[in-house]
């Protein structure tokens, strides 16, 4: 069955969407996901959906629920890549994605998110301390 | 079973006269435009005119037949040219029909059976009406295309995205936001984020006359889009009055940083991007 891969790099996980999701993907991937940050115990997952072209409302709230499950397991989650097309159907279809952080690219979501996991680590030893 | 009329021999034996006729009457005529014509394009034109009609007219006086193409393209042309030369739609049409009176003084020269006489005068001013009528048709489509392909200018020259700074983007809106044109916006505006990588969006709208709900909403989804694709954006540059519409419309603008002018705008975005303005000491020293 045809499965989104997820990589893990150092503290973080990198999902890539490469295909166009249906919703028998999506689903496998909010279980494959969870499982692995727990697994792993990833503190960081970046969502790269810069292949992605076509998203309709199910898709849509797919990605902000997968974003916030990830968040519940205290993983960091950032949404990269988003194409302009997708970003206005997304806005138009009622879908702004409250909650989500989102970046321009890969690059600048990792930044994202060591900056942040570096705040909650000093924010951890600050009351540790 | 029509009887032949005798109005195409007519034309086409009289030209000289008629053509001699109507150039008189269009240069005596209160429509004339001297300002914006010359005597002789009148004249030249007339004469065109003349000339194709009394070649179409051979073949029936159904303008829809194909033999009246050069016509109708000749006439298309004009209408082209004197909507370009700024006339009113009066004046053009006045072309067309300052031709009945030249048409009706042969007609009651060559005919003198007052039956005949009739017909023939009715067939002319039949002739003559769908031809005026067709002129105004081209003046109306003429003007048409000139306000279409204004609007669509308008509409690129209104959303320009200026580049401010490294990762600073500025979005100066003028005129009222309609769907069209947020659509456009956005479209622009998420384009040259991708293109720059910016990170932060500043959208001015000194230059929005008004604010209401539907406005504020394109510019929420805006600011939704823009954020879908990493960018923060920033709203500058309310007006009293604008601030107080929204309040008073009831507009939630808490999730967005507002500000009143550009400049505190780009000083926080700024901030933001790690960068920062510092006076050099001349100017520190004169304050």
């Amino acid at each position: 069955m045809e499965r989104i891969p997820i990589l893990k790099m150092g503290n973080f996980l990198l999902v890539t969407v490469q295909v166009d999701m249906h919703d028998r993907l999506a689903m496998t991937l909010q279980d494959d996901l969870t499982g692995r940050i727990v697994k792993d115990r990833a503190h960081g997952v970046l969502i790269d959906i810069s292949s992605l072209e076509i998203v309709d409302s199910f898709i849509g709230r797919m990605i902000g629920n997968i974003a916030s499950m990830a968040r519940v397991l205290d993983a960091e989650t950032v949404v990269v890549g988003m194409r302009p097309a997708v970003a206005i159907t997304l806005v138009e279809l009622g879908l702004s994605l409250p909650g989500v952080r989102t970046a321009l690219n890969v690059d600048k979501g990792v930044e994202m998110l060591k900056e942040s996991i570096e705040d909650k680590a000093r924010g951890n030893g600050h009351l540790a301390g | 079973m029509e009887k032949r009329m005798k109005l195409p021999d007519t034309v086409r034996t009289q030209h000289d006269l008629i053509l001699k006729d109507w150039v008189e009457f269009q240069l005596t005529a209160t429509t004339l435009r001297r300002d914006l014509m010359k005597e002789s394009e009148l004249r030249e034109q007339s004469r065109e005119f003349l000339s194709l009609v009394g070649q179409a007219l051979q073949n029936g006086s159904d303008i829809g037949d194909p033999a009246w193409k050069p016509v109708k393209d000749f006439l298309g042309q004009i209408a082209r040219s004197r909507v370009a030369q700024g006339f009113t739609p009066s004046e053009t049409a006045m072309f067309v029909f300052s031709l009945k009176r030249p048409f009706f003084d042969v007609i009651r020269g060559t005919t003198k059976d007052v039956k005949e006489l009739d017909a023939e005068m009715w067939a002319a001013t039949v002739l003559l009406d769908t031809l005026g009528l067709h002129i105004m048709e081209l003046h109306q489509q003429n003007r048409e295309e000139v306000i279409r392909r204004q609007q669509e200018e308008l509409l690129e020259l209104s959303t320009p995205v200026v580049q401010l700074f490294d990762n600073i983007l500025a979005l100066p809106l003028i005129g009222t936001l309609d769907s069209a044109r947020t659509q456009i916006v956005m479209e622009n505006l998420l384009q040259r984020i991708v293109e720059t990588g910016a990170m932060i969006a500043i959208i001015d709208i000194t230059g929005v006359p008004t604010v209401d709900t539907l406005v504020a909403q394109h510019l929420l989804k805006t600011v939704a889009a823009a954020r879908l694709m990493g960018a923060d954006c920033i709203i500058s540059g309310i007006r009293p009055q604008i601030a107080q519409t929204i309040v008073h419309l009831g507009v939630d603008l808490s999730e967005v940083t507002t500000k009143a002018t550009l400049a505190d705008a780009f000083t926080i975005a700024l901030t933001r991007t790690g960068a920062g303005i510092t006076k050099s000491g001349a100017a520190r020293s004169k304050e």
